[in-house]
């Protein structure tokens, strides 16, 4: 049962095969198993989940039952939920009991799906390891010396483990597509502005965006459907209409124009990862898909950016944690100033105050025009490679990441290498755009590769058909390290 | 490029991160990496592009100005570090 789809959870609970308390006390146990070794979960509270499940099950039997009604989700600490410890990854938030819903912890709800516990994530969602949480790193479940990637590694690690159905992540620079890249399982950032950011803890506010990670293109489809909508309390919530993410899954690919942007295969990429690229692209030609050349002349220039523009909006953001109305406080100080430098200092981990100094740095006086300024001016040009790129292409293809999982602790002392891990991904969160990692084979060392898929502006429909095909025809997604 | 102690020192105050010796070295010597890494974008001829600030195009929505949150404080304060009469408690700040 824990194999299974959200589509086939849904009807298995509808045909009363199983009841939601049955499927989340699977789950918990697998949890209660697993769990010691993955660290995927930060906290999981059985008697809440259980409670919702039977709520569940009384819908259920009352025939008000949603696609995901009775569906155990596990949610990235990153999102508040009423009555949880919400940590964020840190020493700051260890004691945080959230006294509101996040948005999309709001849609599960609506949707009857159970909260089966809060997933472990780098601190503030700064990093691609999950090495820098301070609830301890999670393990591939592939290899568990080997990192899940970050920031959302506890949601990949779950995913994949099979300890929960599917779950949610958060992606600023990557932080859903690089771990579902390194763990082989499918995620999809979706446009800037979809999902509402109200509740989610704050990194980056003009990059910061939260979608799901999943077994397939058709449970992130799903989930998608929940998690979407327009939010007053976001004030970058775009108002549109609601979509049906599902609605394009079976279309066939005749005809599709792939776009392969020759500085995703350049210089630093591995070549197994290279080579597991190259055959998928293959089975979309045999799908008849069309591949087309295309240039993203300013993706080099991404990574510079995004760490000039991620650390000066978190520098600000994160100034909130001042040890006065919430979170963590420092025993010993002397006065109002030394609280604060002591709190700071000692709730923050050594990553997370890295970046709180380059924003800090870049927004100070004198500095503002030639690093933020260009920065900002800068990702104008990557958004128009983007724009111009999508005039000669339906959808962007290339690797997710440059390589497969490393292994805990190779990258740790070396701040540089770790971000240029997210060299293909950050342009992405710079223009907007939606993005989404599949798993398209095994590298040399027999850890999962992933494909990205950059699709146009609310394209998400698309992105998911052409994901979805290629689910059809190819079975690494159901490939599971159990 | 390459920042000097003082620079460590005084970002390091400005952000409210209380750091000893050993940590601002520690400090210097990686945010002098990650500047090398920043300074590439330097070179780029950005004249008459005009920055932009946010993945759309969006104006600050406006809604009618009418109370929409009730009063919370018991179970706001109820996680806060330090509190007494329904006051936030901090280090005596005015003699």
């Amino acid at each position: 049962m824990f194999n299974s789809s959200l589509t086939q959870l849904g009807a298995a609970l509808r045909a009363k095969q199983i009841s939601s308390v049955e499927l989340t006390q699977l789950y918990l146990d697998r949890i209660a198993t697993h769990n010691p070794v993955y660290n995927a979960y930060i906290t999981v509270d059985a008697k809440t989940s259980l409670a919702q499940a039977a709520a569940a099950d009384a819908q259920l039997a009352g025939g008000q039952a949603q696609a995901l009604t009775g569906i155990p989700i596990a949610q990235k600490d990153i999102f508040c939920a009423r009555g949880w410890r919400t940590t964020c990854g840190s020493k700051m938030l260890a004691d945080f009991i959230a006294p509101y819903d996040a948005h999309v912890i709001e849609q599960f709800n609506r949707a009857g799906a159970v909260n089966l516990g809060k997933t472990n994530m780098d601190e503030f969602a700064m990093g691609s390891s999950n090495e820098t949480s301070y609830f301890g790193p999670v393990r591939n479940p592939w290899n568990q010396n080997a990192v899940p990637g970050g920031s959302s590694g506890g949601a990949a690690s779950a995913v994949a483990a099979r300890l929960c159905a599917a779950a949610t992540g958060t992606d600023t620079g990557g932080s859903i597509r690089q771990p579902a890249a390194l763990c082989g399982i499918s995620g999809i950032k979706p446009t800037y502005g979809t999902v509402s950011r109200y509740g989610m803890i704050a990194f980056a506010s003009s990059l910061d965006q939260a979608g799901p990670m999943a077994r397939s293109a058709e449970d992130c489809a799903l989930m998608l459907n929940v998690m979407t909508g327009f939010d007053e309390r976001d004030s970058t919530s775009l108002q549109r209409d609601k979509e049906d993410y599902t609605r394009d899954l079976n279309k066939p690919l005749d005809g599709l124009r792939i776009g392969l942007p020759k500085e995703f295969f350049a210089e630093g990429l591995s070549a197994d990862v290279g080579s597991r690229v190259a055959e998928a692209l293959a089975e979309y030609r045999k799908l008849g898909a069309v591949i087309v050349d295309i240039s993203l002349p300013n993706t080099r220039l991404a990574v510079p950016v995004y760490y000039v523009l991620a650390p000066a909006e978190a520098s600000s953001n994160l100034s909130r944690y001042d040890g006065v109305r919430y979170g963590y406080r420092a025993p010993d100080y002397t006065d109002l100033a030394d609280m604060y430098e002591k709190s700071r200092a000692q709730g923050f981990g050594e990553e997370v105050k890295r970046r709180i100094m380059i924003g800090t740095y870049v927004l100070s006086h004198g500095y503002y025009d030639a690093y933020y300024l260009q920065a900002q001016k800068i990702r104008r040009l990557i958004a128009q490679d983007f724009t111009d790129a999508f005039e000669q292409c339906d959808v962007i293809m290339g690797p997710t990441s440059p390589s497969t999982a490393f292994n805990l602790g190779e990258k740790g002392d070396d701040p540089v290498q770790m971000y240029l891990s997210d060299i293909y991904t950050i342009a992405v969160n710079l223009a907007g755009l939606p993005g989404m990692s599949i798993p398209c084979g095994f590298g040399d060392n027999t850890m999962p590769v992933g494909l990205q898929i950059i699709g146009n502006y609310f394209d998400e429909a698309r992105m998911l058909n052409v994901a979805h095909q290629y689910q059809l025809a190819t079975d690494w997604h159901s490939r599971a390290p159990l | 490029m390459s920042l000097s102690t003082a620079d460590v020192q005084k970002v390091a105050r400005l952000a409210r991160l209380a750091m000893n010796n050993t940590e601002i070295e520690a400090a210097r010597s990686q945010l002098s990496g990650i500047f090398e890494l920043i300074a590439e974008m330097q070179a780029v001829d950005t004249t008459g592009i005009a920055p932009m600030s946010h993945a759309q195009d969006l104006s600050q929505r406006l809604r009618a100005d009418n109370v929409t949150e009730t009063n919370q404080r018991e179970l706001f304060q109820s996680i806060a570090p330090q509190v007494e009469s329904g006051l936030y408690l901090v280090p005596q700040v005015i003699e």
